[in-house]
C-alpha cells in the first residue's frame, strides 16, 4: 500500500516522495493534492501532487518538516508506506493558452507550481517562472523549474543566488524588461502569497494563488479549510485550493492557520524528544 | 406469562463520572433484567409495534426469545430483517417509532424494544457471531458508494444473494455517521467495527480513500464492469449561520469537532496525532442529536460551562428525549430563546464571546411550531471561547456534480423512486440521507434494503 519507492532530499528539511497510488496516478492533474496519512495514529496532511507517473503509478510530492506530522514523513525512507494516501482532491487548474504566464513558487511553494508550469508550457504558453527561497541552499527543484520554462528568475532574501530581495523583485525585473503578463500563479507561503497580490493588483494582472488551509477531510464535509474570497465562505478543498489572489482574505487565512499552534508544538515535542534520543545511541 | 412489572431502566454510568470519560454511557441489560422485560411483552396477535419500525422488524418474535433466554435465536430473527442490530438498537429514535406503537404504551410504559435489541446483538457478538453461509457467486457485480448505514446494508442484502460487492468510501474507515459523527459514548467504535467485519467476512470488499467524483466516476464504473451502482453518500455539507464572525478561531461545525474527536480521536491527544482545541465556555448552536453529541463532547474534553443555544423552547429540541435528559444530568446548560447575531473575536482573531438575542413564542407556523420571535432590546453578550455550529447539513454534490444526468431536487438531493430507489439513471439506485436529507440511522438502513431488492430484481434482467 502506498509505498515510497524514491526518496531525495532537496534541501534541509525538504523531502520529495515518489510513492506507489497507481489509482490517484491514472486521474491526478496540475493545481490537485492528496490527503495522507503517515500511520495508524496519525493526522490527515494535505500535500500537493507535485508530478504523476501514470505508467510507474507513482505520485510525487515534496514536503517540508515544518511540524510533528511533516516530520514523520520527512522521515520515510524507501520501502516505507503510508496507511493512507486519498485524492486526486481538489479543482485541477485550468490549463489553457493565456500568452505570456508567469510561475511563482516561494520555498517549498515551488514543487506544487512545478506541474501547472509544464502544464501550461505544453499548452503554449510562454512561461517565465520566478523562484524564491531564503538563501541559495534552499532554492529546490531548479532544475526541473528550468525544464518546464522558457526562462526562470531567481530571488533569494539574503542574495545568496540571483536577485536579493523578495519574488516581488523578481516580478518587478520581469516587468521592468516590458514583459506584459497575462496570468501569474502564485505558490508559497501565505505571506509571500499576500504580497503578490498586492503587488499584482493595481497592476490589474489576474493572479491565482493556491490556499493551504489546515483541513481534514478534504471532501467538503467539515469547513475546516474554510476562507473567505470576495467576503464570501468557500471551502479550501473543494472550492479551490486555487483562487483569485485579489479577492482572498489573507490576514484572516494565516490566523486560521495558526489556531492550533500550541498544541502542535506539543506534539512536536513528542519527535524532537525521540529524535535525540535516537541520535543519542 | 407478560409480567406486570414496570419498564425495566437502563443501567447507566453515574453522570459525574461519564461526563469525564468517553466510555458508553448507557451499559445494557443484564440477561436477567432482559429476560424480565421481554416478558412485558403480551406478544399481541396484531402486533402495532412493528408498524412503526422503519424495517418492519418481527419485534414479538425476537423478544420472545430472549424471554425464552434463546438469545442467539434472538439476535437470528433480528438479522433477518437488520443487518445492524446492535447499532439501532442504540441509536433509533425508538420512542418515536417502534415504541410509540407498542399497545403497553397506552396505559403505561411501552417495552423497550431498543434496549432489547440491543440487548440480544450485544450477547451475540459477545457470544461469537452466526457464520453467514456463502451464496454461490451470480457472477453480477455492483459498486456502492459511501459506507454510512445506507451503503453498508445494501452492501450486506446483495453479499447474501451473491453478487459480488465493492464499496467505495471517501474517508479512512468505512462507517460514515456512525464512525465521524456519533460519539463513542453514544456508539462504541468497536461495535460498528465488528458489524463491518462481518459484512467482509460476508465477502464484501470494502475500499476506503476513494472519493468518487475523482477517483472515479459512477459512468466509469458503469463502463468498468460493474452491473449497477447505489449511491448512499449522505448528507455531509456543514451548514453555517451566515452571521459575521463565523470564520473566526474556535468556530466549528459539527462535522469538523466530532470528526476530530471521534473519527481522528482527538480526546486521546498527543497519543493520536490530531488536535482539538476548547475553550472554558462553548456554546452549542441547534437543539438536534447532532448538536447534544457536540456539547456533550465539549464537556468531556474539559469545557467547564457547555450552553446549547436554541432558538425556540424545550419542548421543540428536535434532539431525541434521552439524550436531552443525558445532557442535563451531565450538566449541560440550555439557553433556551436565544439565537446568536453575531460572533466576536479579539485582535488575534480567536472567539471571545457571541452577541445573542432573547425570543419569545409567537404564533405557530407553517410547522405548527410556535415560531420565536425576537425580543426587542434583549441583546447581550455571552463570553465563549468554541462555538460549534450545528444547524444541520446538506447534500455534498462530489458525487451529484460529476454524474450527468442524474435528477435532483432543489437542494441537491437525489431524486429516487420511495419505492424502488431508482434514480434517473438505469442501473443507479440511490438511498439514505442523501436522497432524504439528514434523517436516521433507521430510514438509511431501510432505504438500503429496498434498493437491494430492486437491484437484485434489475440484474435479472441484465
Ligand atoms: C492544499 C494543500 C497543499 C499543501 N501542499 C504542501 C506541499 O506540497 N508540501 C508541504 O510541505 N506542505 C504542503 N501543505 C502544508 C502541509 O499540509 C502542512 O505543512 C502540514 O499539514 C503541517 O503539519 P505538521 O503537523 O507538520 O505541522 P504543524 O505542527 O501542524 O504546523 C507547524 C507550523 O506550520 C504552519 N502550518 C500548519 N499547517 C499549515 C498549512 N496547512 N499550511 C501552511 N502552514 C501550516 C503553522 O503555522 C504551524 O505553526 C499543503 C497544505 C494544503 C492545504
Ligand atoms: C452527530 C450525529 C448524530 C446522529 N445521531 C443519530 C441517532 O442518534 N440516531 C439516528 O437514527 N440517527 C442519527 N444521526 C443521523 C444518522 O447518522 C444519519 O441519518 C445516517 O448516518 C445516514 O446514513 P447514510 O448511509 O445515508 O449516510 P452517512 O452515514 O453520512 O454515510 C455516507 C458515507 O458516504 C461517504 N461518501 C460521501 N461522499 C463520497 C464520495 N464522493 N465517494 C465515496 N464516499 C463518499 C462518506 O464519507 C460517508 O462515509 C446522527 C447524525 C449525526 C451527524
Ligand atoms: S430497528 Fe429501530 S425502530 Fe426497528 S425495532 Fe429496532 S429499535 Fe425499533
Ligand atoms: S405492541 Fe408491545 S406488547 Fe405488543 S407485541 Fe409489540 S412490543 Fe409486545
Ligand atoms: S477539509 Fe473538510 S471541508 Fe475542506
Amino acid at each position: 500500500m502506498y509505498r515510497v519507492v524514491k526518496r531525495r532530499e532537496l534541501a534541509e528539511a525538504i523531502v520529495l516522495l515518489e510513492v506507489e497510488a497507481p489509482a490517484v496516478a491514472k486521474k491526478a492533474q496540475p493545481g490537485e493534492f492528496v490527503i495522507v496519512r503517515q500511520n495508524d495514529n496519525s493526522e490527515r496532511i494535505p500535500l500537493t501532487i507535485m508530478d504523476f507517473n501514470r505508467e510507474k503509478g507513482t505520485i510525487t510530492i515534496v514536503i517540508q518538516e515544518v511540524g510533528y506530522s511533516s516530520a514523520l514523513i520527512t522521515d520515510m525512507q524507501e520501502g516505507d508506506s503510508f496507511v493512507d494516501f486519498v485524492g486526486p482532491l481538489g479543482i485541477a487548474t485550468e490549463i489553457e493558452n493565456y500568452g505570456t504566464v508567469l510561475c511563482v513558487g516561494g520555498g517549498v511553494g515551488i514543487a506544487p507550481i512545478h506541474p501547472i508550469a509544464r502544464g501550461l508550457k505544453e499548452a503554449g504558453n510562454k512561461v517565465i517562472s520566478v523562484l524564491g527561497a531564503r538563501s541559495k541552499d534552499l532554492m529546490i527543484l531548479e532544475e526541473e523549474m528550468r525544464a518546464a520554462s522558457d526562462e526562470v528568475v531567481i530571488a533569494t532574501d539574503d542574495g545568496s543566488y540571483g536577485i536579493k530581495g523578495f519574488v516581488t523583485h523578481g516580478i518587478q525585473s520581469i516587468l521592468d524588461k516590458g514583459v506584459k503578463i497575462d496570468c501569474i500563479w502564485a505558490i508559497g507561503p501565505a505571506i509571500m502569497m499576500k504580497s503578490v497580490a498586492n503587488f499584482t493588483r493595481p497592476l490589474g494582472i489576474k493572479t491565482i494563488v493556491s490556499m493551504n488551509t489546515i483541513m481534514v477531510d478534504g471532501t467538503g464535509m467539515c469547513g475546516a479549510c474554510r476562507l473567505e474570497v470576495d467576503g464570501e465562505t468557500k471551502f479550501a478543498c473543494v472550492d479551490g485550493p486555487e483562487f483569485d489572489g485579489h479577492k482572498v482574505d489573507f490576514d484572516l487565512a494565516m490566523k486560521r492557520s495558526g489556531f492550533f499552534r500550541n498544541e502542535e508544538a506539543v506534539a512536536y515535542d513528542k519527535i524532537k524528544s525521540c529524535k535525540s534520543g535516537k541520535e543519542g545511541k | 406469562m407478560a409480567s406486570k412489572a414496570p419498564r425495566h431502566e437502563m443501567p447507566t454510568q453515574e453522570a459525574k463520572v461519564r461526563a469525564q470519560n468517553f466510555n458508553e454511557v448507557a451499559l445494557g441489560y443484564s440477561a436477567e433484567t432482559a429476560i424480565e422485560e421481554a416478558n412485558r411483552c403480551i406478544q399481541c396477535k396484531k402486533a402495532k409495534c412493528i408498524e412503526g419500525c422503519p424495517v418492519g422488524i418481527d419485534i414479538p418474535k425476537f423478544v420472545k426469545q430472549i424471554a425464552e433466554g434463546a438469545f442467539s435465536e434472538s439476535a437470528r430473527i433480528l438479522k433477518e430483517t437488520n443487518t445492524l442490530p446492535a447499532i439501532c438498537g442504540r441509536v433509533c429514535p425508538q420512542e418515536s417509532q417502534c415504541e410509540s406503537k407498542c399497545i403497553l404504551g397506552v396505559k403505561g410504559e411501552p417495552v423497550a424494544i431498543g434496549r432489547l435489541e440491543r440487548f440480544a446483538a450485544d450477547h451475540e457478538m459477545a457470544n461469537g457471531n452466526t457464520k453467514y453461509e456463502k451464496t454461490k457467486p451470480t457472477g453480477k457485480k455492483v459498486a456502492i458508494i459511501g459506507a454510512g448505514p445506507a451503503g453498508l446494508t445494501c452492501a450486506a442484502e446483495l453479499a447474501r444473494e451473491g453478487h459480488g460487492v465493492t464499496v467505495f468510501e471517501a474517508l479512512h474507515v468505512p462507517g460514515g455517521v456512525l464512525m465521524y459523527g456519533i460519539p463513542e459514548f453514544r456508539l462504541p467504535k468497536n461495535v460498528v467495527q465488528q458489524e463491518i467485519n462481518n459484512l467482509k467476512d460476508m465477502g464484501v470488499e470494502i475500499l476506503t480513500n476513494q472519493v468518487v467524483g475523482k477517483i472515479t466516476s459512477v459512468k466509469e464504473l458503469l463502463e468498468n464492469g460493474y452491473d449497477a451502482v447505489f449511491l448512499g453518500t449522505g448528507a455531509g455539507l456543514p451548514y453555517f449561520m451566515k452571521i459575521p464572525g463565523e470564520n473566526l478561531n474556535g468556530v466549528y461545525s459539527a462535522n469538523e469537532f466530532l470528526t476530530r474527536s471521534n473519527l481522528m480521536k482527538a480526546y486521546d491527544f498527543p497519543n493520536n496525532d490530531t488536535p482539538i482545541k476548547i475553550g472554558d465556555q462553548v456554546a452549542v448552536l441547534g437543539g438536534g442529536n447532532v448538536a447534544m453529541d457536540a456539547a456533550r463532547t465539549a464537556y468531556r474534553l474539559g469545557a467547564k460551562d457547555v450552553y446549547i443555544v436554541y432558538r425556540r423552547s424545550m419542548n421543540e429540541l428536535p434532539a431525541r428525549a434521552e439524550e436531552v435528559h443525558h445532557a442535563e444530568e451531565e450538566g449541560i446548560q440550555f439557553k433556551i430563546l436565544t439565537n446568536p447575531i453575531a460572533i466576536n473575536g479579539d485582535e488575534n482573531g480567536n472567539v471571545k464571546s457571541m452577541t445573542c438575542l432573547k425570543y419569545e413564542l409567537g404564533e405557530p407556523d407553517a410547522s405548527g411550531r410556535r415560531r420565536p420571535v425576537a425580543i426587542e432590546g434583549s441583546e447581550f453578550e455571552l463570553p465563549v471561547q468554541t462555538v460549534v455550529v450545528s444547524i444541520g447539513q446538506g447534500p455534498n454534490p462530489l458525487v451529484t456534480t460529476t454524474t450527468p444526468g442524474l435528477e435532483l431536487n432543489k437542494w441537491g438531493n437525489i431524486v429516487a423512486d420511495e419505492s424502488t430507489m431508482a434514480t434517473s439513471i438505469p442501473g443507479v439506485y440511490a438511498g439514505g440521507d442523501i436522497v432524504t436529507g439528514a434523517a436516521t440511522v433507521i430510514l438509511a438502513m431501510g432505504a438500503g434494503k429496498t434498493a437491494a431488492a430492486s437491484i437484485n430484481e434489475y440484474l435479472k434482467t441484465k
